[in-house]
């Protein structure tokens, strides 16, 4: 009989980064579908700009600091996606590529690559253009091609019915109006196990509660902005959210909290980009403190 | 070794080996705040290598005098006096420039680089080294500070030294000159400069090991 000695991981599952990102944009797609339907070509266009540019700036970073090239796990498409998910339809195509340049050079290959970046490359992106080129990023038209303020500007509230902001008949970014079809891609991410339910169901449940204390319409505010397309595709980044239950539902919640106090009080009218980031500053702090019991102990025992 | 070459060395270490901002990573407070133009980096390069020059070679000419115990007192009393000169100065003859640099000028007596060289390098050496290493040490500091600024200002406003380079069609990235666009240009710029010296010495070790 022959004794094979071997090195862990013993157990393999089916499951590949490849599989799990192209379940990821398999879910994009009823919002990016969208998006196109809403804002027509321009749309389509900005979209394949932004995933072919994070893709070609991941191969040629690779390439040129001599790492070998991970284009094919499809992390860089899933990224550019949901950066031109997440940007006025009105942005030039320049800004795409900037965008998604930065996002995967700076934020993810500095860092190590791929399951080593501390925060979300795709927001930070949007945080970057968000900052650079602030009147480019808040023109918003609506679907007649009107530019109109978005429903969380103020005085713009009463303007836009629940079945509105539902369906998409907003102003607003390319994949975030139409929350619909995003609960579509999210049902589908949590049914083929991509994710879990813990951080998309907490991060909008906590915003709903904390409108309602702080006096906002609760529904009115959970379905507009962007808290339900980050919460989806966003908070439950593998890499910058917590690993351990607990140290998820506190991440979760604090998502929804903060993006309802930067609405309430702070100056911009939606906060949802800067809780995400902030939170997955916090994820090491997270999964360090918050006790995790191992299986076999009894709970007391964990908490020691 | 011979008496010139030895001085080359010693400004050659300031300015790249021992590159202030590229290498000792030391007063960062000044370069994040003022080089959102190259000329704002190049007027405080400039003032800091008048004070580091005047206080290297003064307490060079004290290290025998100044009480061990009470040295550091009596630095900041040297580097003190020359960065009221310089205050005084660029308020007479540089007012725009004084402006701008605001509270980063008199803020040049806490700057680490000075109190480093005064503790490490003049506190030790004679009045010649001194002098040259402080005016290494501020050549460096003003060519990180000028580039540093070049660079944010192209990005940030399309030109470098005032000079529109980019063209009007060119939509500044307004981050680049905010505080946020400062420590990304900071830490790509030090990547890049450790990067690069890293393959020089790598190809060094190379060549006297064949």
């Amino acid at each position: 009989m022959t004794l094979r000695l071997s090195t862990s991981p013993h157990l393999r599952s089916p499951q590949s980064s490849t599989r799990l990102m192209l379940n990821v944009i398999i879910a994009l797609l009823p919002s990016a579908a969208f998006g196109v339907y809403n804002y027509g070509y321009k749309a389509l266009m900005l979209i394949l700009v932004s995933m072919l540019s994070a893709v070609v700036s991941e191969y040629l970073w690779q390439r040129l600091t001599n790492r070998p090239v991970r284009i094919k796990d499809c992390s860089a498409l899933v990224t550019g996606m949901i950066l031109a998910l997440c940007v006025t339809p009105e942005a030039p195509w320049w800004m795409l590529v900037v965008g998604s340049a930065f996002a995967i050079i700076v934020v993810k290959e500095l860092f190590g690559g791929i399951g080593d970046n501390f925060i979300n490359p795709a927001l930070a992106a949007r945080a970057m253009l968000l900052a650079s080129w602030p009147m480019v990023m808040t023109r918003h038209i609506d679907i007649d091609g009107v530019s109109s303020a978005t429903p969380l500007a103020e005085g713009a509230q009463s303007q836009f019915s629940y079945l509105d902001l539902l369906i998409g008949r907003i102003p607003g970014v390319i994949g975030e109006t139409c929350k619909l079809a995003i609960i579509v891609g999210i049902v589908y991410l949590i049914v083929s196990r991509t994710v879990t339910w813990r951080i998309p169901v907490f991060t909008i449940l906590s915003a709903f509660v904390m409108a309602w204390i702080v006096g906002l319409d609760p529904v009115y505010h959970v379905l507009s902005g962007g808290i339900i397309f980050a919460a989806a595709f966003m908070a439950n980044d593998y890499t910058t959210s917590p690993m351990t239950r607990g140290a998820q539902m506190v991440y979760a919640s604090g998502i929804g909290i903060i993006t309802i106090i930067i609405r309430k009080w702070g100056a911009y009218p939606e906060g949802a980009t800067y809780a995400v980031l902030f939170m997955n500053l916090l994820t090491p702090l997270l999964d360090r403190y918050i006790p995790h019991r191992v299986y076999g102990h009894s709970k007391r025992e964990a908490k020691n | 070794m011979s008496k010139d070459n030895k001085l080359s060395k010693i400004f050659l270490n300031g300015v790249i080996t021992e590159n202030p901002t590229f290498r000792l990573v030391l007063g960062t407070c000044p370069t994040m705040a003022v080089t959102t133009s190259a000329l704002n980096g190049l007027g405080m390069g400039a003032a800091a290598t008048f004070v580091l020059i005047g206080s290297n070679t003064v307490i060079s000419l004290l290290r025998k005098f100044i009480p061990d115990r009470v040295r550091i007192p009596a630095f900041i009393v040297v580097i003190c006096t020359f960065v009221t000169m310089i205050q005084l100065i660029m308020q007479a003859y540089l007012p725009s420039l004084y402006a701008a640099l605001g509270i980063f000028i008199p803020l040049i007596v806490v700057n680490c680089i000075i109190l480093a060289r005064a503790e490490a390098f003049a506190s030790k050496n004679p009045v010649l080294d001194s002098a040259v290493d402080g005016l290494g040490m501020g050549v460096g500091f003003t060519l990180a500070l000028t580039l540093i600024g070049a660079v944010r200002e192209l990005l940030g406003n399309g030109s470098i030294f005032g000079l529109d380079i980019l063209g009007s069609s060119y939509q500044p990235m307004l981050l680049a000159v905010l505080a946020s666009g400062g420590f990304l240009t900071f830490g790509l710029m030090l990547g890049v400069f450790n990067a690069i010296m890293n393959k020089i010495r790598l190809k060094r070790i190379r060549e006297e090991a064949r």
